[in-house]
Order: C-alpha cells, then structure tokens, then sequence
C-alpha cells in the first residue's frame, strides 16, 4: 500500500458533480479525481495521487525546507568523517595513514 | 520527476546512513509496516546498507499479502459467472485462492480486468450496462476514499450495475496486534506514509504511549526512509517513544479530512481475517447499511468455500517478523514465487518474494567464496 | 515467437500450482514461455538448429549459413504511436536476423484478418509494412492471407518470417558472453511497452512515448564489420525487457552480470509512467535497441560507432561480465546498494503497493 506519487495539476474542472482534473506526472499526463483537495487544489499545485486520486496536496514549502535541512547535515556528515580520517591518520598507534 | 527523484540523492543517502551508523548504539529492530516502503528498501539495498545499525523487519502492510483467502475465494467465485465483469487492481491478479487464482478464472472463460483507478471501473460499468461490473476493493486506509468514492459515484450517476467486493484493512490494530504478542521484537515503526496522508497520525499516539515504541511516519524514497529510521534510532537511544513526521510534505496530523468523511459515510469498522495473521477485531472496513445495495456479496449471495491454507506457508510468522524467509522449510524449494504457498511469496513486496531474489543471490556468493 | 502481448485485458500472473491450459503468461517472454518451449515444443520437435534457441536459427547450406527467423505478431491496439502491427512485424523479425550477425534477405508475410475489419485500417498497416520494408531494402516475397470469423482474432494477426545470410565463421550468440566484456544498449529503454500501455483501456494515460520499433541491421551491420568475432552477443530485449535478454545471456554464456544503474538510460517520460504504475522499465517491452556484448578494451570503440549513427544516439555502456554470481543479474543502485534482476514468472503487474 500505497503507491503515490505527485504531480503537477494542469487543470481543474467539474464532470457531473465529481471535481476532475489532468495531472502531469513529468510528462505523462492522466484523468485524476481532486474531489478530496477541492477545498485548496489549483494549477500548477502538486498534490499526492494514488489509484487515480489526488489523496492530498504536497506542501512544497515543508518540502523545500526538510530538504534543504538534509542537504546541509549531508555536508556536515561530510566534513565529520574527513575528520574521523585526519584523527585516525595522527595516531601513532592506529595503523598507517590513509 | 519534482518532489520524487530528489529524495534518491545519493550524497544524502550516504549521509544518513552514516548518521543513523553514528547514532546508535546497538542492533536496533525496526519494523517499516508498508509494502511500498519494503519494496524501496529491497529494491535499493538499504537492508544491505543498514547491516549492523538496524534490522528491518518487514511489516504486514501488503493489501495482496494480508487479504483472507475467504474474500479470495468470493472474489473467484464472482468473477467466473458469465454475467460478471470482475475488475480489480493488477497485483490482486495472481494471489492464490483455496483452487486457483483470478488469471486462472480468465483462463476458463470469466471476464477479468485490470483497471488502475476504481472510478475506471464504475466507467465500465456505464459501458457495459447489460453486464454486472464488480470491484474488488481492497487496500488499507490509503486505498478507502477511492474505493468509497467509486461507491458514491455509482450511486450519484445511477449505475445500477456497479458493486464492489470489500476487503479493505486498517493499520494501527494489525500494529497493536503485533506489538502485544508476547515475542513481539519490534522497537519502534515507520508508519505508513500514504496511509497517514489520508488518515494523519493522532491515532498512532495512543499507541506510542501505551507501547512506548516510536512511530515515525515516514514516506517512501529511500531518503524518506533513511530519514524516518534515523529519526527514529535518535529517539530510542534517547529513551523516547513519540510519534513523528518525517513526510511532512504529504502528511498534516489532521490528514485529508473530506477523504475521511466521505470513508465514515460509505464505510465501517469490522472485524476482519489477516491472511496469515488470523482474525483482528474491528481491523476491516465494511459497507454501511445504507450502500448495501452496492455490496457484491449480498447481489450475488456469496458464500464462504474456504479450505484450509496450506500448513506448510509460515506466512503468518514472517508477517510479524518471527522468522526471517529463509528460516521458512519451504522456502524457495517448495514455495517460489512461480508456485507460491502463500501470499508474502506473490506480491513483489512480499518479503519472501523479495527475499527470494535478493536471499539466493547472497547464497550464490557463498558458494563462491566472493563478498556480494 | 511472439512479440509484446499486451493484448487487451491481460497481463500475466504467477500461476497456482500446475496450469492445465495455455496462460497469458506463457506469451509473456518470462519463466512460464521457457516452461511452455521446452516442455509442450521441444518433446516433438526436436532437432540441432532449435536446440540452441538462439533469435534466429542457423541451417547449414551447402557451405553456407542460412539464417532463417519467424515471429507472429499479436500486438493490440494494432495501431499505436511511432508505428503499427505491419511495421512492428517487419522490424521484429529482421532484428531476429540482425542478432544473429545475419544479413537480411528476404521475408514472407502471413495474415490471420479478423471478418469486419475495416479496409483503410488495413490499408494503413499493409503500407506501413511495405515502408518499413523498403526501407531496409528487404523485400515480402511471398506471402499468405486467412480470413477468420469476426471475435476469433483480435482485428488481425501477422507472421513474419525472415531469411538471411551469415558469414561462415561463426556470429554472436547468447553463449559467447565472457568475463570482463562490457554490456552496451544502443538506446534508451522502456518507449515501445509503455506506448502500448497508455493505449490500454482502465490503465490509459496520455503521454507522448512512441514505440522505437525499428530495423537494427544498419546499426548491427557498420559494427559486425568493425569487431568481427569481438562482438560476442547480440541481443533485443523485446518482451520481457532488457532484465530478461541478460538474464538468458547469463544463463547461457554461464557468467554473471553486474549492472550500474545510473547508467541505464530511460527517457523521463518512460519513468514516469512506470513510477505511476508501479512498473520497473528494466521489465518493458523494446521493438528498436539492443544489447551487446564487446570485450573491455572495445567498448569505447563500439559506443562511438553506435553514437555515430542516428538509431543509436544515446548508447550507454551499462554494465560488465563476471564470473561472480555465475546466472544472476545484479544490479547496483545509485546509493551503492545491490539487488538482483530476477526473470519475472510472466508479465509485471501495474500495483497500488
């Protein structure tokens, strides 16, 4: 459970009662109902879509944010273990230098 | 593809599994309860690359692998009458019933079809108006405002030859159910991301408290994973058993309300068979009354036939992390994912199908002395 | 052998227990159409030349090698973007011939018609046919038209079978692979089953993937002539991907491929719809690329002479030859994480999981 994926609405309409719209998916473009994000849901929002439904919207800020916050601790981790390697090449008892 | 592919960076996947390495302190035991989420962790190797830091164990969290043979058999059952157009999602296509599977049922002579949104198949069903068009609605939390909406839809647009067979599952009693068996080894979860989209996460809570487990809600990218295992080493080293989002850009606490509103108008809670698992009270969604008409198993009077499962398909005890697939006798010899016993063996996210790839693989290595 | 069937309605599952009838599986190119060859086939047919089960069969004449090929072509929708079941027919099996290192000659023509077939429908797919043939400058010398009732062949059927002429000395084969050999692919994977699949009812989505049905000997011929018996294996990987050609390659050559996965190319649309679905594109039909096989130190010659040519502007280099794992695929992630590629037991399945 639960395959989603998000994409990018293109439009937004109304077919008999029910909210529709095409979302694009990088490219590839399908029929999605947005009955559950009709509140919020507009082009060019993402939402989440699962068998064809829109399950909720992507918050892009939440997501811009979290990901920039990975991205710098990835760094971080970085200079953390080329430190780990310095340390571990200045002791007299640990082994030959890498 | 924007707000999936950036969460496969490599530069940040290593990162974090350096982290969660640093962090803990000893082999802790995590369980991810989704099939989407096993399916990333087998399909990029994240068990290989956690090795010593963490053991997944994988969770239940399979709609193929947990559906009961009885509403397997029903659904065979309707889908060999003549009159019937039996729909369904494509992974349910090749689950072992008590006699033989639905591609079988098409092999003799039933209409099978797959169809990728339940709305396809009420479509179907206005198509096709001198035929009945049934749904096989199954799935856990994520999948229900779909199914239910196809439900309302038939309603509102007058398809009198539309019903669905309902199988649907929830998440936090199968949870509960593992947690309170006494050789439970789990010690903190990622919840369900999808699930939790629709359903948010304030009923996990209880559950983190009574247990006192960390639950993390945790979406399905491998970053997305190796940030809910790392969110949730940190809170076992810290003694700490919360519930956290990591997927916060799908997930709110409250979750898709009109999703769960229309769920509670077309659905209730029932008890309802785990297959493998066995029976879990109110752990299933049901038709209301008031959509009965739209319930396939009353219009076609359908009854239970079931036999016995195979003795042999320890599904159950993989289910709940008791024993690894390889431990299973059966496993890969005379249960494969050609002639499987049971359903973890069917379903690409089963954990015997994955582990049947990725198990003989490291068999072969030892067979020839070389590191995979 | 029968090409992409993805015929209306179906896609193959794992089958329970015994079948005591033909499956849609056992089109599907997997572990069941391998079962249904050589326990239902081979028993009666037995003899040299279908024993080594190669793309095209090799028959000695007179101190000449005959390559002859056949391949039925069930397609459905008939039409679909970037071609039809008459260009398909003639492309798929020349590239038969093409695997093999074999010259194409000529090619014969039959048509299963379904009654009430429309004749500008045919008409659009016999001119396609003539086209593609033309093309390549093989001619259809003979031919053969059924017609059957209306409901007993899915608008229509073709078989296509193909001659050709192979050097004496040898070819590729599937048997030839060897340790430290890269894998190559002349183009990016993934376009022909998922421009089928959009046009599928219940699963359709719109895209604007077209199928890359095409004949390779122009591309095979230039780089047979440059590595002669260094190009060890040529192979097409239609039904069942790209996973399934190299896992018969490992299995055959008895080696083991080791894939690297950022070095596959699939076009971004093909991902996409495969994330929707839930498919991997390692699984997907191709109708116009190939994989070969090339010892290590001809591999870039191989890549430029493919690049140099239109059919074959995005080769890659996407793999080796090991005598690790002997049989399996593995493939290694862009995290640095391994995972088999397994032969599926027939089709993939679209999933919601």
């Amino acid at each position: 459970m639960c395959l989603g994926i998000p994409g990018r609405v293109v439009d937004v309409r109304d077919d008999q009662g029910l909210v529709m719209g095409t979302v694009d998916f990088g490219g590839i473009r399908r029929e999605v109902c947005l009955a559950y994000v009709a509140g919020e849901v507009k082009p060019d929002d993402y939402v989440v879509v699962h068998v064809g439904f829109a399950i909720s919207m992507v918050d892009e800020a939440e997501a811009r944010r979290t990901f920039e916050v990975l991205r710098e601790m990835s760094q971080l981790e970085e200079l953390d273990w080329m430190r780990e390697v310095a340390d571990r090449s200045l002791d007299p008892l640990g082994g030959t230098a890498a | 593809m924007k707000y999936l592919t950036e969460y496969r960076d490599p530069v940040v996947a290593k990162a974090l599994l350096a982290r969660i390495k640093s962090t803990a302190t000893r082999r802790w035991v995590l369980m991810e309860v989704c099939g989407g989420q096993t399916h990333t962790i087998v399909k990029q190797g994240l068990d290989e690359l956690l090795e010593d830091a963490v053991e997944m164990i994988h969770g239940p969290g399979c709609p193929v692998c947990v559906t009961p043979l009885e509403q397997i058999d029903k659904a065979l059952q309707v889908a060999a009458r003549p009159d019937v157009i039996f729909t369904s999602f494509g992974d349910m296509l090749r689950v072992p019933g008590s006699d033989c599977d639905l591609l079988q049922v098409r092999a003799r002579g039933g209409q099978v079809r797959i169809v990728y949104s339940p709305l396809d198949a009420v479509e179907l069903a206005r198509k096709n108006p001198d035929k009945q068009v049934v749904f096989f609605a199954v799935g856990f939390e994520t999948t229900a405002p779909a199914n239910a909406m196809a439900v309302w839809r038939a309603r509102q647009l007058g398809v009198r030859n539309f019903s669905v067979l309902v199988s649907h599952v929830t998440v936090p009693p199968a949870m509960c159910a593992m947690l309170d068996a006494p050789d439970n080894r789990v010690q903190g979860f990622l919840a369900a991301g999808h699930v939790c989209t629709v359903m948010g996460w304030s009923e996990y809570e209880p559950i983190a408290a009574r247990y006192r487990v960390p639950i993390v809600v945790t979406g399905f990218e491998p970053l997305d994973i190796l940030e809910g295992i790392c969110l949730a080493v940190a809170q076992l080293e810290a003694g700490r058993h919360e519930v956290e989002n990591q997927y916060v850009r799908a997930v709110r606490r409250d979750g898709t309300v009109p999703a769960r509103t229309l769920v509670e108008e077309v659905f209730q809670l029932v008890d309802r068979k785990w297959r493998g698992i066995g029976e879990i009270p109110r752990s299933g969604l049901g038709l209301r009354a008031e959509y009965a008409d739209f319930d396939a198993e009353i219009r076609f009077g359908l009854t239970e036939v079931t036999q016995e499962e195979s003795g042999e398909c320890r599904a159950g005890d993989v289910l709940r992390g008791q024993l690894k697939p390889f431990q299973c006798p059966a496993f890969g010899t005379r249960c494969t994912p050609e002639r499987p016993l049971g359903a973890p063996m069917v379903s690409s996210e089963g954990a015997c199908a994955a582990y049947y790839n990725y198990g003989r693989f490291r068999q072969a290595h030892a067979v020839s002395g070389t590191t995979p | 052998m029968t090409t992409t069937p993805m015929t209306q309605g179906l896609v193959c599952p794992v089958p329970h227990g015994e079948s005591e009838r033909v499956l849609l599986g056992h089109g599907s190119g997997g572990k069941l159409s391998a079962a249904l060859l050589r326990d239902r086939f081979l028993p009666h047919l037995a003899n040299p030349a279908l024993a080594a089960l190669g793309d095209a069969a090799l028959v000695e004449v007179r101190g000449n090698e005959l390559a002859v090929s056949t391949d039925t072509f069930v397609v459905s929708p008939i039409e679909f973007p970037g071609g039809n079941i008459g260009s398909l027919a003639v492309h798929g099996t020349l590239n038969d011939l093409a695997m093999m290192g074999a010259e194409p000659i000529c090619l014969s023509a039959g048509f299963i018609l379904e009654e009430g077939l429309p004749f500008d429908v045919l008409d659009r797919i016999v001119a396609a046919m003539g086209a593609a043939a033309r093309a390549v400058g093989v001619p259809v010398v003979t031919g053969d038209t059924k017609v059957v009732e209306r409901g007993k062949a899915d608008r229509m059927f073709i078989n296509t079978t193909g001659l050709g002429l192979r050097r004496a000395g040898g070819g590729p084969a599937p048997d030839q692979a060897r340790r430290g050999d890269r894998v190559l692919v002349s183009g990016p994977i993934g376009r022909h089953g998922m421009a089928i699949m959009a046009e599928r009812e219940g699963i359709g989505f719109e895209s604007k993937i077209e199928s890359d049905s095409a004949a390779l000997w122009p591309l095979v011929q230039p780089l047979l002539e440059r590595l002669g018996p260094d190009l060890h294996v040529l192979r097409d990987p239609t039904r069942g991907g790209v996973a399934s050609a190299l896992n018969e390659i490992a299995a055959a050559s008895r080696v083991g491929v080791s894939l690297d996965e950022g070095a596959i190319p699939v076009p971004v649309a093909v991902a996409a719809a495969c994330e929707m679905l839930g498919l991997d594109p390692l699984y997907v039909a191709n109708e116009g690329i190939f994989t070969a096989f090339v010892p290590a130190e001809r591999a870039e010659e191989a890549l430029g002479l493919l690049r140099s040519h239109p059919l074959g502007a995005e080769a890659a280099i996407i793999g080796q030859v090991t005598n690790d794992h002997p049989g399996f695929v593995i493939l290694r992630t862009g995290l640095g994480g391994t995972r088999v590629v397994d032969l599926l037991p027939g089709d993939q399945l679209p999933r919601i999981c």
